[in-house]
């Protein structure tokens, strides 16, 4: 997993609340077993004026112009300011490899829904927290500044504005550990194998029919 | 002993390890895998040389992808059908059991976990999917991971986790005639919208739940995530072992009194704390119609769409004119004047023998009325949520009915809820579905879902619009 340390994004707004992973990523696309891939169809109904289907070349695909993503003034963004409840819906962890292969790294949105907040840190993106009247400033600030970029610095905890505003956020200890370091989750865990050993073995004494 | 909500009594009998942050690291008993969001796991345990931790966890079905016409022919589109293969391939690899696409069990995940009895109470469950919550209807803490997960509960059968609050929906009193499970769940989405839940465990309780059979406990946990939720809860009760005696992997013997000991023990304990409460009287909820494209946008049969002048606020009333715009509907227009397209009964929601039952009850009792799928109804689909479902629907005769009345009768499988089959609405097609999400293009790019329960569902096929099935039944 890439770490992810500090952040000077440019922002682009998606003004909409309940943001759901199927839009996220459609379910057409879910049909791969690759892990990458998958930037092309970020948002794809919102983003092109067919209908995308995976195979297909979608370079050549008519861009909608109304979707904020496609607007010449956020190419390149890497941070994306969200309403609240982004992310509800299906489970699916293409939703936030889709987004990263796009090529964002932090979302910042009054509130995350669980699932997919928690898929977030498994993929080297930061989903920030900040309250509603934060993200609305932001909003207002990012519509009104062609080229509006903010700064993350994931281990002071912080979003800094072009005007020096500081925000603080917070992230549990042991996501923001492993985010900054890059770390494998899998290879942390397998060092407490004892444990989960003996835990093993007590719960084989007290629910022997729940084992083989 | 200070109190406990059942939730508290799931997470402490599973902590292998606490940090000094509150995270966790929690023990994982049951997982169950389908074709969709395994195989990125499947490899990342390659890629890394890892074992699996234990097979015997793991119960494995392709459910998404699935055509509900005849199997003999395979699959037609390729990429489908490689989903599934790589599936069966790596149910192989690994030793996992597999219920293939031609086993007479293979069904929905969360069908087939509980009609197994893998699903039982005091376990933990995961599968790589959100609507894993509805096996807490069973007294278990079971919830959706994504595929990073998935991957780490196979090679540590342990996942990391932060304790929940707790919430307690609780109802009290007789359902009406017409109102099922699918409308409480319904009508506390539409009270608590959908990030209500978030961070919540959230318990279903009362009276009236404890009245609602395993089915409709389901219906209720499984929509528990449409509340922002992980995890449903339902204490264990009489009708809770009931069910399971005699299923394929409940304990049996003396391990099954053992077992019913100590499933008894799974109720919140009284005087136990909730962070939140919510109530509902039973006799005030009214059969429900979502409007929108999203499932807190939702109003009783007898209402009417509503009007984004009258949101709460500057960001839901936009929301709501989009949602209005996309789903084709004019403020103010009443719910039963919608004439629908398509009908849906099936998804991981409602498509158990209950629901089929429900559903086709409504049928029969049209062809009486000498109605069948109303004309302007292009296709009716009943998907039932397994092989099992589908045998024990025959033998009691509802294929029949169903397809008398001009429904087709499928092959198990998730289907039209999300259309990764060929199951699917047309742009701009508007259906009456029983699954559990109405998002912008779920059941098909341009589709309009109405989400209802059963019911409502088979009313609406025969009459061609929403209809208020109390006064239909009367």
């Amino acid at each position: 997993m890439t770490p992810f340390t500090r952040l000077q994004g440019l922002v682009v707004p998606l003004d909409r609340a309940n943001v759901d992973t199927d839009a996220i990523i459609p379910k057409q696309f879910l049909k791969s077993i690759q892990r990458t891939g998958f930037g092309p169809n970020a948002f794809d109904a919102w983003r092109y004026l067919d209908h995308g289907e995976p195979g297909m070349d979608h370079g050549k695909r008519p861009l909608n112009p109304d979707f904020v993503l496609n607007q010449p003034r956020y190419q390149g963004a890497s941070v994306l300011l969200a309403r609240e409840n982004f992310g509800c819906g299906s489970s699916r962890e293409h939703a936030p490899w889709a987004l990263e292969d796009y090529g964002f790294r932090a979302i910042i949105a009054p509130s995350f829904a669980d699932i997919f907040y928690n898929n977030c840190f498994k993929n080297g993106l930061l989903p920030i927290v900040l309250p509603d009247t934060v993200v609305d400033r932001l909003f207002r600030e990012t519509f009104a500044r062609e080229g509006y970029r903010l700064d993350i610095d994931l281990a002071a905890q912080t979003v800094t504005t072009p005007g020096d505003q500081v925000f603080d956020f917070d992230v549990d200890a042991q996501r923001k550990h492993r985010l900054l370091h890059g770390l494998d989750d899998i290879g942390l865990t397998l060092q407490l194998t004892d444990r989960i050993l003996a835990y093993e073995a007590r719960r084989r004494q007290e629910v022997p029919w729940l084992f083989a | 002993m200070t109190p406990r909500t059942l939730y508290d009594k799931l997470w402490d009998a599973h902590v292998v390890h606490q940090e000094p942050d509150g995270t966790a690291l929690i023990y994982i008993d049951r997982h169950l895998v389908h074709e969709v969001t395994s195989p990125q796991a499947f490899e990342g345990l390659r890629m890394h040389g890892r074992k699996l931790w234990r097979a015997d966890s793991i119960l494995a079905t392709p459910d998404h992808n699935v055509p509900t016409t005849d199997r003999q022919a395979g699959i037609a589109d390729p990429i489908s059908r490689n989903q599934v293969e790589t599936l069966g391939a790596n149910c192989q690899d690994f030793g996992l059991t597999e219920f293939g696409m031609h086993d007479p069990r293979q069904g929905i995940v969360h069908v087939i976990g509980p009609e197994q009895g893998f699903t039982q109470p005091g376990v933990t469950l995961v599968c790589g999917d959100s609507h894993t919550s509805t096996h807490g209807a069973f007294g278990a803490l079971a919830f959706g991971i994504g595929t990073s997960e998935v991957e780490h509960v196979m090679a540590t059968q342990c996942l990391w986790q932060k304790k929940s609050r707790t919430m307690l929906v609780q109802v009290e009193g007789e359902l009406p005639l017409g109102v099922t499970a699918k409308d409480i769940v319904l009508a506390v989405i539409g009270r608590i919208g959908t990030a209500g839940g978030t961070g919540y465990a959230m318990e279903f309780g009362g009276s009236t739940i404890r009245g609602l059979s395993m089915e409709g406990r389901m219906t209720l946990c499984n929509m528990a995530i449409e509340a922002g939720a992980r995890a449903g809860l339902v204490a264990v009760d009489d009708t809770t072992i009931d069910y399971l005696r005699d299923k394929p992997q409940a304990p049996k013997g003396a391990m099954w009194d053992r077992a019913v000991t100590w499933w008894r023990t799974l109720v919140s304990d009284p005087g136990a704390h909730f962070d939140t409460v919510v109530e509902l009287t039973a006799a005030e909820i009214r059969p429900q119609v979502t409007w929108g494209t999203s499932p807190e946008m939702v109003v009783p049969v007898d209402g009417r769409v509503p009007d984004p002048a009258e949101a709460p606020d500057a960001v839901r009333q936009a929301d709501w004119e989009r949602a209005l715009q996309y789903m084709g509907l004019t403020a103010h227009t009443p719910i039963q004047e919608i004439a629908v397209d398509k009908v849906f009964i099936g998804s991981c929601t409602n498509s158990r023998i209950e629901d089929l039952r429900d559903a086709a009850a409504v049928v029969q009792w049209g062809l009486q009325q000498g109605r069948r799928v109303a004309d302007n109804v292009k296709q009716a689909l009943v998907v039932p949520g397994s092989g099992l479902v589908k045998s024990q629907a025959e033998r009691e005769g509802l294929d029949r009915i169903f397809i008398e009345a001009g429904f087709e009768w499928r092959e198990p499988g998730c289907s039209m809820c999300l259309a990764m089959n060929a199951d699917r609405l047309e742009p701009g097609e508007r259906c009456a579905s029983t699954s559990n999400r109405n998002f912008e293009g779920r059941q098909g790019q341009g589709g309009r879902t109405h989400l209802v329960s059963p019911a409502m569902a088979a009313a609406a096929a025969v009459y061609g619009h929403f209809v208020d099935i109390r006064e239909a039944l009367k």
